[in-house]
Order: structure tokens, then sequence, then C-alpha cells
């Protein structure tokens, strides 16, 4: 997206002077930044960075020792709730029952959402065909192979039409191809609106967010988008930017 | 060289499952043979059999001469293993770790302190800190401390660098280079497939089969396609375009460009060009290049039954 369409998109998540500590550790050292509807937004950081500790915060599952923060309009400190109900979440390991089927996965999951049964049943149908798996309905979630329950758990996550979605890391592990294909359902999502929240330890991945931000000891040490960061820091690629700021953290083994 | 670890033809089914399909290789002694495949595909059961903690369904496997299932006891003492999942004890600190692992093998820290202090002088500073309270980074350090501290001959890693960042991931091969050079065999799985250019011999591997195993150079020469990466301004309008290039084998997103394959042994790379300027991709940057592992990977991939070996 152009520049000026950005400015004038509607903020999704708004960060000011994020804080947060652990006894005398500080995680998060003063965060500012915020993310636009539909836009990709890539939270890079090495481990330790204090990359999960925000995330844990932006999904209404820790508070903020201070700042000022709402996710889809809503108060992290005051309005939790509301911040989960309009998020979805996936992690690096699959949030999928193994014991339940395909289409038991997404029931329990719309159910928790508040979705009727009829919406549900509408809503799985539309997922199971658009993502071919059809003939997979039935099936217990530990007999699909890792690639399909990928895309299932991403489906899942954003079933209930969240505002903005988080994915943790989402494709460590997979193959190339099927790491392929699920960005291009992250494409589709953002597309439809729905704005990404994600971290990734693959750095051509970065290149496909929007915006990048990159954490160094708890801070936000670069916020733009791949290319001009790969101006900024005279670099062909994003792994040079990371590899430049991230070599400079002093606390990555604490 | 003379072999360290021999597999012919290992089979292990979980059920109808076949997780390991007739796999036979040869790693040479003080080799750094890296494994590079995804979740699933079979390293885990792999590496659990060399170690001795599954028997194999057929085949028959030797790590340094010896049976898997006849000489597990011999096994076990001359190997060390790290798996995937951290199992150290959580409530023990660093230094109990070590010291338990020194002595269930009838050693101490002190006779092995040189062969790991490259890597425990980065966690010694905190060597009264329960495991359990360990960064990501830090566990690894002392699993890997933990696996060698008996002197293995042969070290099996599984996944070391799987959820590790761009820089730590460095810093680890730099330590395994350091360990190869003692003239320890060293087998490595890894879902990076960028690692794959460090290991001396890599089998890539999927599904429970072996597609291709040779020097991570040799895999690259054998990739049959011509290969060009191209730049333009939106990289999903590209990749629809390209698709659409009569002659195109495949085209997938690498960063920032879309690497495109053509099943002649070449390309007219200006007829390309011209192509795409005329479509809605509009101008675009066109390079022939050599292909990456991941490149390679999913073209054998791709190839239905076209396994070697």
């Amino acid at each position: 997206m152009t520049a000026e369409t950005q400015r004038r998109r509607e903020d999704i998540i708004v960060v000011r002077d994020l804080v947060k500590k652990f006894g005398s550790f500080v995680a998060n050292d003063h965060l500012n930044f915020e993310v636009k509807k539909g836009e990709i937004f890539g939270f890079l950081g090495a481990n330790g960075a204090g990359k999960t500790t925000a995330i844990r915060i932006l999904c209404g599952l820790s508070y903020p020792t201070s700042g000022k923060l709402t996710v889809a309009g809503f108060d992290v400190y005051t309005q939790r709730e509301k911040v989960k109900r309009n998020i979805g979440y996936m992690s690096q390991r699959f949030s999928l029952y193994d014991d339940l089927t395909v289409f038991e996965n997404i029931r329990f999951y719309g159910g928790i959402y508040g979705l009727r049964k009829q919406e549900i049943g509408e809503r799985a149908h539309a997922l199971m065909e658009r993502l071919g798996f059809e003939d997979a309905r039935d099936k217990l979630i530990r007999d699909i192979p890792l690639g399909w329950k990928q895309k299932l758990a991403f489906s899942v996550a954003i079933f209930h039409k969240p505002r903005v979605v988080f994915l943790d890391e989402p494709t460590g592990g997979v193959d190339p191809s099927t790491r392929r294909q699920f960005w291009e359902l992250i494409y589709k999502a953002a597309h439809d609106g729905i704005t990404v929240f994600v971290t990734t330890h693959y750095m051509d991945e970065a290149e496909y967010c929007d915006r990048v931000s990159i954490m160094v000891d708890g801070r936000i040490d670069a916020l733009d988008t791949p290319r001009n960061l790969k101006i900024k820091f005279n670099v062909e690629g994003m792994e040079g930017v990371f590899l430049k700021l991230a070599r400079g953290a002093n606390r990555k083994e604490i | 060289m003379r072999p360290s670890i021999e597999v012919d033809r290992l089979t292990k089914r979980f059920g109808a499952t076949p997780a390991l399909d007739d796999i036979s290789f040869t790693a040479g002694k003080g080799e750094l043979f890296g494994f590079i495949g995804p979740d699933g595909a079979g390293k885990t059961t792999l590496f659990r059999i060399l170690t001795t903690l599954l028997l194999p369904d057929s085949g028959t496997c030797r790590v340094e001469g010896y049976d898997v299932v006849k000489d597990y006891r011999q096994i076990r003492n001359i190997c060390g293993y790290m798996p995937g999942k951290f199992s150290l004890y959580q409530d023990l600190t660093v230094e109990e770790n070590l010291r338990f692992f020194a002595t269930i093998f009838g050693t101490t820290i002190r006779e092995n302190y040189d062969l790991v202090k490259d890597i425990y002088r980065h966690i010694e500073p905190f060597k009264h800190r329960k495991a359990g309270q360990l960064s990501g980074g830090m566990k690894q350090k002392l699993a890997l401390s933990c696996a060698m501290i008996h002197k293995p001959e042969v070290l099996f890693l599984d996944e070391p660098t799987t959820g590790v960042d761009a820089v730590s991931r460095q810093e680890f091969w730099e330590m395994l280079r350091r360990l190869k050079e003692a003239g320890i065999t060293i087998l490595v799985s890894t879902p990076y497939m960028d690692e794959a250019g460090l290991c001396d011999r890599v089998a890539l591997i999927q599904s429970g089969r072996l597609m291709t195993v040779s020097a991570p150079a040799e895999v690259i020469t054998g990739y049959p396609l011509a290969l060009a990466a191209v730049k333009a301004a939106d990289i999903g309008i590209l990749l629809h375009a390209l698709r659409g290039y009569p002659g195109i084998h495949s085209a997938h997103a690498f960063g920032q460009t879309a690497h495109a394959s053509f099943r002649e042994g070449s390309v007219d790379l200006e007829a390309l060009a011209t192509f795409l300027e005329k479509g809605p991709a509009g101008r675009a940057e066109i390079a022939r290049i050599e292909p990456t592992i991941e490149d390679c990977f999913m073209e054998l991939m791709d190839k239905p039954g076209g396994m070697v070996k």
C-alpha cells in the first residue's frame, strides 16, 4: 500500500510508551507503534528481546506496568474481555485438539466465540471448501498432515472474523512449499481487512510484511517498510538488517 | 574415510504410517552430516533409532560398527544425544545437571572440561541457576554441554536451532564447526534450509524418504532447471503473471524476489521481460541465478515418486 493510503487507514493497534517490568527487569522499554487496518505487521527480535511479553499484553493476557494501549479500539487495562473477543491468536504449537475431528475443532472454536450453530455450519462449510478439506471433515486432527493442521489452525484463529490476528512463529518447522502457501492465506486475510501481527525467524518472510519492527533489549530499535530498512542499513536483505541490529544486543542470554 | 554410521534399508512404521521408508546412507568418521526437512519428515524417529531408544522394523543400522539392536549398551556409552525437546532436570542447577551427566557416564566435569569449555563458559557465570529458569539460548548450550561431557564419539543433535533467532543460530553453527575439529561425528537435523550449506553432506528428507544425499554444492549442481530471480512492484501479481508464461515450470516467492524455473535448460530473459512488461506485473528486473537448497528441496518434493534411492 502507498504511504498515503496507509495514513488514511484506521489504527487497529495503538501502543504509547508501553513499559513492562518484572521486578527490576525491564522486558518492554517504552514501546511506541501503531498498526493499521489490513496491514501485515512483522514483529521481529532476537530470543529474549521482549516480543512474547508484548504480545501477551496486546492479547489481554498480562497487564502492562505503564503506558497507553488500545487493540481494536479497546483499552487493554479496562476492556480485556472485549479485546479478547476481537482478536485471533495462533502460536507455533497448534492450538487444535488432536483427538477431535476437523469439524469438531471448528465447531468448538466457533462456540467459544459465541457464534450461532447455523453460522458455524455455514462458515465451516465455506472454509473446508476453500481449503479443499471436504474429505477431511470427519478425520481426527492427529491423522492429517502437518501442513493441513497449520492452515486449519490459522483459519480457526480467524473464524470469528477478528479485527486482528496474532501469529507467533506460525511457520516454524513446515516444508518450504507449505510455508509459501501459508503466506498466501495471510495475504488473503489482510486483503479481507484483517490486520496481521506476525513474528518469525525466517528473514525471507520479513520481506513479505508491509512494515517490520525489530526489538532489541526490550526496545524497538527499527520500524519501517522492509524497503526503507534495507536502504537505511545499506544491506541487501532483511537478514542483514536483523543481524546488524541484533548483534548489538546486550541481554540476549538473560 | 571410515564409516561412523551405516544405515541400510531402514524402515519404521507407526501403525499404517511409514515414519521411515527404506532409507540407506553412510556418514563418515568426523563428518558433519545434516538432515534437512520439515516437521514430520522422520528426522526424530531416525535419531531415536540410532541412539537405541526405538527399535527398527526392518533394515540394519550400525553406529561405530555396533548394531543398534544387539549392541545397544556399547552405543549408549559412545553417543551424545540432544533431543529436540529440552530434557534436562529443570529443578537442578546448571552445574548439577552437568555433573549428573558426567557421573552417570563414570567421568567428571574436570576430566572433559576442555571439550565443553567453549560452550560451557557462556553459561558458567549462571552455574547456580536452576535449568528451568534459563533462556532458550542458554538451555540449548547447557543441553549441548551435557550431551558432550562424556566425550562421545558420535553426537546426535535433533533440531538444535529450531525457534532460535538468526544471530544465535549462527553462533551455534560456529560451535559445531569447532566440535568437528575435535574429530567427533555429528548428525544434526534442522528444518532451516539455509543451514544445509554449513554441513559437509546433507540428506534432504521428506515423508520418511531421503530425496537426496550429497554435499550441499552437489545438491545445487544437480538442480535440473534454469532459474531466474525476478523483481517487480507487487510480488503477488508477479507470481501470477509468471505462472502464465509459456515454458514456466514453477514460480515461488523468495523474500523480495520471485524465483522462476524453466523446463528447458535455458530461458530467454529478454522475452520474459517483454512478456511481463506487457502484462499486469509491469517492469521487472530479471537475473539468472544459482538455486538455493530451498529451490532444490521444493523441486525434489514436487517430483511424484521421483525420489532418489
